[in-house]
């Protein structure tokens, strides 16, 4: 199984542990990881904000980075979402395809592809899940409080593995936090505001951590908890997966 | 685009001055959405009759216009006399002509959006007719001499404190009485007055059958039944979209209606009229207003499955925490985002943005409208139609430029860390708005790809 890895591209300048540690523990779970070294970004930012016409560029860029991999994985909902939803490509339709249904976020790749039932991983905190709205509403990693369906969350199972960590349960489970791509500064006063909101609901249940499956939401929360002088950190999922 | 037009971020940055208040609206309405919650899951089935209730929406954009001539006609045949109108401007005449007729300069009218999508009241107010919204929060925010904040809880964003000083002035109540039961009473003695003396009745129509020619209008107050059973002429006032086939069919979204609107089982009253009783005059006036128009678009057809319930309010993040009046259009919210670009694309552009596309709307929307999706591709629409400023055009094509190298998009990768870095005032500042109420990421000294280059790439 060929793995390409698939880096968001603020994660790879802001976040290089969490790429890391992704990338460990796919190899820990004995795969063969590959990091195209030309990957930029996939696009969203731009189409998000009205201008899909101009992630051309973008698109054609990711296929000749991705095209020849078994699977793509990458520790981000919202990109991975992104690519799943909007990668077109008029010159290579094929390929384009092809990589939507092959790109996975990594918490649904080591559930739904890897199957991992097993994690050896240690970290003895009080943690909250922070359920990014892309992730889990868009690749529905788990099952969304407005419906009426039996509940079920990747993440959340994944993390019950953890040996020594502790779940707490929200007062909102899954509300968006407002980070939002361009919405973070063009709405900057309700942004913040939901931020501030999710952040309080995590203080609220005594967490240590922060954790989520979107470095974008963590940074936002981050932000908001750093500027409040908080002791609550904020850790992307892979990152903990990967701990001890 | 023009920066002078009302702006929801503006506005919500108003709204977000009284942090307390916005508190208070999100839980308030937050409190609705968990009442919608219990409700959808008492009954089993709830995600199958959202589906049921999406498809037979289907079936109606279909074949509207089939369902509506057979509506006219049935309608007719009952002795309700149907009038169509195209635009606002041509509903608002049509309803002062009628007025006029019967000679009156005080009417009643229950809780429509679509008269307030057409400014009635205000249309009528200046012909010299006095117009009473008699459902209770619609009398509140019309004493307030303002706009619903929210299409089924109109004065959702007032408290009991407020109204009590607000119906002091206007209702002569003893100054400080806020007591909810005591206002209740004052306001049913003051619009009784009203009731007992408007011989014309306007109410709006929830679903309009086309197989009986009947109308079906919800409230909880009764106040529209009260009107139209006192009244000598009953307005109904309808979108073209609310027509439904069958009788039969109400079963499905009577059920849907109010459970996902305020969490009950069903609203206090879901009156049917399907014929003018011995004596009274009976008009519906059907209306379009660019409906038709939406209705070819494939991309945003959906939205006129649209029953006005709410619920995508009330769970809206944002909606919650900016208010209705942010949305500085007749139906605000998440909805009100995807149907008023369609009415206006310039004064509503902003409206699209408004949303973090999280996606709950969606999945609380009773006939299963892709919101959140069409939220997306309005943006798109309104980008291609030039309605974006030139700062944010820039910025993107930059963006592209930049994300279309990756040599460059490193090399300005590892140059914007090192000004993090070493120049933090550069970016710490008034000027960017992430900062002033968030920290900026920690720059690291290197990136992933340099990280990997050194430790993967030359067998590790």
């Amino acid at each position: 199984m060929n793995i390409g890895l698939f880096i968001p591209c603020y994660v790879d300048q802001f976040y290089p542990h969490v790429a890391i540690a992704t990338l460990q523990l796919l190899e820990k779970s004995g795969l063969k990881v590959s990091y195209p070294l030309q990957q930029t970004c996939c696009g969203q930012p731009m189409a998000n904000s009205g201008f899909e016409h101009l992630t051309n560029p973008c698109s054609t860029n990711f296929i000749e980075n991705f095209s020849t991999f078994d699977y793509i994985v990458c520790p981000s909902g919202s990109c991975t979402l992104h690519i799943k939803d909007h990668l077109h490509d008029e010159k290579h339709p094929v390929e384009a395809a092809s990589i939507r249904k092959k790109v996975y976020e990594l918490t649904e790749f080591l559930t739904d592809v890897i199957q991992l039932k097993k994690i050896k991983a240690r970290f003895p905190h009080k943690v909250g899940l922070h359920q990014s709205c892309h992730g889990q509403r868009g690749l529905k990693l788990s099952q969304m409080s407005e419906l009426v369906a039996p509940a079920f969350s990747k993440p959340e199972s994944l993390l019950q593995m953890v040996n020594g960590l502790e779940l707490v349960t929200l007062d909102r489970k899954d509300e968006c936090c407002g980070f939002g791509g361009t919405f973070c500064v063009n709405e900057e006063a309700v942004s913040v505001k939901m931020g501030k909101d999710r952040v309080a609901d995590h203080i609220r249940q005594g967490v240590d951590y922060i954790t989520g499956g979107d470095m974008s939401c963590l940074m936002h929360l981050d932000g908001i908890l750093r500027r409040q002088k908080s002791s609550v950190k904020t850790i992307h999922i892979a990152e903990i997966l990967n701990a001890g | 685009m023009n920066d002078t037009l009302k702006n929801h971020a503006t506005l919500a940055e108003k709204f977000n001055r009284d942090i307390p208040r916005v508190d208070w609206h999100d839980k308030t309405l937050w409190f609705v959405r968990e009442k919608r919650d219990k409700a959808a899951n008492q009954i089993p089935d709830w995600e199958k009759l959202r589906e049921t209730a999406s498809q037979i929406k289907n079936n109606v954009l279909s074949n509207l216009h089939d369902y509506l001539v057979e509506f006219e006609n049935n309608a007719q045949q009952n002795g309700i006399t149907v009038h169509w109108a195209s635009t606002p401007k041509e509903h608002n005449e049509i309803v002062h002509r009628i007025i006029q007729q019967h000679g009156v300069e005080h009417i009643v009218k229950s809780k429509s959006m679509l008269t307030e999508e057409c400014g009635l009241n205000e249309y009528l107010e200046h012909q010299g007719i006095e117009v009473v919204d008699t459902d209770l929060g619609e009398r509140i925010v019309q004493l307030a001499g303002e706009p619903p904040s929210h299409i089924v809880l109109p004065c959702i964003h007032w408290k009991k404190e407020e109204i009590g000083e607000l119906f002091h002035q206007h209702l002569g109540t003893p100054k400080g009485n806020a007591d909810p039961q005591f206002l209740t009473s004052a306001a049913r003695a003051h619009l009784r007055e009203h009731f007992l003396h408007s011989k014309v009745a306007i109410t709006g129509v929830n679903f309009a059958v086309a197989e009986t020619g009947e109308f079906v209008v919800c409230t909880n107050e009764g106040n529209a039944d009260l009107g139209v059973q006192l009244a000598d002429v009953h307005i109904a006032c309808m979108g073209i979209e609310k027509i439904i086939p069958q009788r039969k069919h109400l079963g499905i979204f009577l059920r849907l209606l109010a459970r996902s609107a305020t969490g009950q089982p069903i609203t206090t009253y879901s009156s049917h009229f399907q014929k003018p009783r011995a004596g009274q005059e009976m008009h519906i006036v059907l209306v379009d207003n660019g409906r038709s128009e939406r209705l070819g678009s494939e991309d945003f057809r959906n939205a006129l499955k649209c029953i006005r319930c709410g619920a995508c309010f009330n769970t809206c993040p944002v909606y919650r925490r900016s208010g209705g009046h942010s949305y500085h259009t007749a139906v605000a919210g998440p909805i009100g985002s995807i149907l008023a670009p369609a009415l206006d694309m310039e004064k509503n552009a902003d409206l699209p943005f408004a949303s973090t596309l999280c996606g709950s709307c969606t999945n609380v929307c009773p006939v299963k409208i892709d919101i959140h999706d069409q939220l997306y591709k309005w943006r798109q629409v309104l980008v291609k139609n030039g309605h974006v400023t030139r700062g944010k055009k820039f910025s993107m094509m930059s963006m592209r430029f930049l994300l279309s190298h990756s040599s460059l998009y490193n090399f300005s990768g590892t140059l914007g860390r090192w000004v993090m870095r070493n120049l933090p005032s550069l970016v710490n500042n008034k000027f960017n708005p992430w900062y002033k109420q968030r920290e900026m990421p920690q720059a690291p000294a290197q990136s992933f790809r340099s990280w990997y280059l050194k430790n993967k790439q030359h067998g590790k």
